[in-house]
């Protein structure tokens, strides 16, 4: 796909649900000189999105693709190139992240939590689990003193199945990467956020584990009403957790829809190899759908166009001329191609 | 297939145990593990980390390190493998038996272009001329898929995508003209769409040159189509083997049930209730003197904890006709099989 176009956002105005919106996001990176020329990475190109307010919206595609950059111009980490971040568009507590810098952000900061593909990696080796999961707590002093703040620490833990008194004394090489991951999301859950982006959150545990952690992230969802944002190249655990899926490729937008609508009805060409190339390719799809070439475009130099057209069975040269926009396919279902399967 | 020539299997694994000294004492990373190959046919082991089945390949390739322990036998082609090794006879290695590894670029020299590595293999084992082992190579590029060979001959690894390396060591793999080809993981760092395509070219290539396969991953779903016999592993120890379709079929082991049942599926509709197996796998210093599997079981009973339960043929079910038990499927598992009727199904 190569969409643009935000089409598929709800309007503010008629829709109180939308808890963050995204418009227009680009994040690029210099990539050094050639020719005597400037380079640019364009890892995120014109990507919009929102997120309704107690869903999860589950972001799926292959490495490069982006996902991870965009979660992390969600949360500033860094400031996107250009573009707008909106929590609570429309309402009294609307705020527009990007905007922001130094106090002002770190005061929204709270409101939007992440957890990291690598659960031993994201947590300070040196300090105990209970303070990694308490410091957040401590530098914004959200409980009115440390006996709250203590309280509501050893809350969140057992929430997530770690014992706080063991917590307290063992620090995070003590645990294994499943009960890593578990306190990754104390850390995030304990500050109260509005909205939890998961980048990877179970690629790296043993098959055996993910099931504990995609359950946990549910019950957590439920219990603090929380908004995901779930990122992963995993078709299969993307459909399980999410209400909605967009598909990325090469830094935009390809198709977003209902969940079950797209795995059923995918109607991006990319959507589908991406079905049927899983090791069980999903059954809506057909087998050779898979049969596309290897060679993903350098995001230093993408395609005109459809950036998916160098691969994409059903390209023209219109595909090569004109940027497909989102348009609507099916009740809460949007694509970015000219010739999607309808 | 009972089409087990005359001559036995390929590769037959006796009893092979591996423990690594380490400075908290002694780590029994594979314990007890039997299994024949037969000529042209692709082996899955399925295993999560710590499940033994990389170390597994690794003893069979000669590639532990000198403070591993190994016993047991492995005979290959009608020669002790282990006797070859104490020989060092190196060029057994590389030419009849090779290895693809998960990270192809860490299995590549990165200062080396590209065709002088696959050159090497030929000229180190087979006595090629550099013009030969050459022009064998762009062959063998060619083979395996990779656009403009005669320009890739002269790249470095990192001027490929993650996809091209995987099949340029592939190609390195086939070089010799190996019997078996040993492949650990061979797409877990690659992404979907590549994926696909590299398990469907290792298939045909084992069909083409009548090699046999052992193919390791995580992943059931992977060997489910592609491999005609799957062993299943955990703690360092064989849960469960069968041919394919019996495994899928008629899976015996709690465990390979449990591993099945815990995956997401694609065709579930979102927010299906997981089915998680509780704790996490054992590390290789916990294997003990009971089921490794037992302390995660649903279907645990105290016998479990008391001794290891051995690999024993699964009975066919009232189901099967009268034919006694399925010699190809074995399960260490005394609760299902047990004759007590404990065991639940």
């Amino acid at each position: 796909m190569a969409g643009s176009g935000t089409d598929h956002l709800r309007d503010p105005a008629a829709h109180d649900d939308v808890v963050l919106r995204v418009e227009h996001l680009v994040q690029e990176f210099p990539a050094g000189r050639s020719g005597g020329r400037r380079q640019v990475v364009h890892a995120v190109s014109d990507v919009s999105l929102d997120v309704r307010r107690g869903e999860t919206l589950g972001i799926v595609g292959e490495s490069g693709c982006g996902k991870s950059t965009t979660a992390r111009a969600l949360v500033q980490l860094p400031p996107p190139t250009s573009g707008r971040v909106v929590l609570d568009p429309g309402a009294a507590t609307e705020v527009e992240m990007v905007a922001l810098s130094g106090s002002a952000l770190r005061a929204v900061r709270p409101r939007m939590q992440m957890i990291f593909q690598d659960p031993i990696s994201s947590l300070n080796p040196r300090r105990s689990v209970r303070d990694i999961v308490g410091e957040g707590l401590a530098i914004w002093s959200k409980a009115s003193d440390g006996l709250h703040q203590q309280a509501r620490v050893d809350e969140v833990l057992e929430a997530v199945g770690i014992d706080p008194e063991v917590a307290a004394t063992r620090r995070p090489h003590q645990f294994s990467g499943g009960q890593c991951q578990r306190i990754s999301i104390a850390r995030a859950v304990v500050m109260d956020p509005e909205i939890l982006i998961c980048d990877e959150p179970v690629s790296a545990l043993d098959v055996s584990v993910q099931a504990q952690i995609l359950n946990l992230l549910e019950d957590m969802k439920e219990r603090y009403g929380l908004t995901l944002v779930f990122i992963s190249h995993d078709l299969s655990v993307v459909r399980n957790v999410s209400d909605r899926v967009a598909v990325m490729y090469l830094g935009k937008l390809c198709e977003v829809g209902d969940a079950d609508a797209l795995y059923e009805r995918p109607a991006h060409p990319y959507t589908r190899v991406l079905l049927a190339s899983a090791p069980e390719p999903a059954p809506t799809v057909d087998p050779s759908d898979a049969d596309i070439g290897d060679e993903i475009p350098s995001p230093i130099d993408p395609p005109s166009g459809c950036r998916f057209r160098t691969r994409c069975p059903r390209a023209t040269e219109r595909c090569a001329a004109e940027e497909p926009v989102m348009r609507q396919v099916g009740d809460d279902h949007y694509v970015a191609c000219h010739f999607p399967s309808i | 297939m009972s089409t087990a020539s005359a001559a036995g299997p390929l590769l037959s694994v006796q009893d092979l145990g591996v423990t690594f000294g380490t400075a908290d004492g002694p780590v029994r990373a594979v314990d007890g593990v039997s299994f024949d190959l037969t000529e042209g046919r692709t082996l899955g082991i399925v295993g999560e980390s710590g499940s033994g089945k990389s170390v597994t390949a690794k003893a069979l390739m000669n590639l532990l390190p000198s403070y591993a322990e190994v016993e047991g036998s492995i005979t290959f082609g009608g020669r002790d493998l282990r006797a070859l090794a104490a020989a060092r006879e190196r060029h057994f290695w590389g030419v009849e038996l090779t290895m693809v590894f998960q990270d192809p670029m860490t299995s590549l020299n990165p200062v080396k272009r590209i065709g002088e590595q696959i050159a090497e293999c030929l000229r180190v084992h087979l006595g090629r001329s550099r013009k030969v082992a050459t022009a064998e190579a762009l062959d063998l590029l060619e083979r395996v898929g990779i656009p403009e060979p005669r320009k890739r001959l002269r790249q470095y690894p990192h001027e490929l995508s993650g996809g091209l390396r995987q099949r340029v060591v592939i190609a390195m793999a086939l070089a010799c003209g190996p019997r078996l080809l040993i492949a650990d993981e061979p797409t877990t760092a690659l992404d979907v769409t590549v994926q696909k395509h590299i398990l469907d070219l290792l298939d045909d290539l084992r069909r083409e040159r009548a090699m046999s396969m052992i193919l390791i991953t995580h992943d059931l779903g992977v060997v489910k189509g592609r491999a005609d016999d799957v062993m299943v592993m955990y703690g360092g120890r064989t849960m469960e083997s069968a041919e394919t379709p019996t495994l899928f079929g008629r899976m015996h082991h709690p465990y390979t049930r449990a591993l099945l049942e815990t995956i997401p599926r694609i065709d579930a509709p979102a927010h299906t209730r997981l089915v998680p197996i509780p704790g996490r796998p054992p590390s290789p210093a916990e294997v003990g003197r009971s089921c490794p599997f037992a302390a995660r079981c649903r279907h645990r009973i105290d016998d479990c904890l008391d001794g290891v339960p051995p690999l024993v043929p699964v009975p066919v079910g009232a189901a099967g006709a009268e034919g006694a038990e399925d010699a190809s499927h074995h399960s260490a598992c005394i609760v299902s099989v047990g004759s007590d009727g404990r065991g639940d199904s």
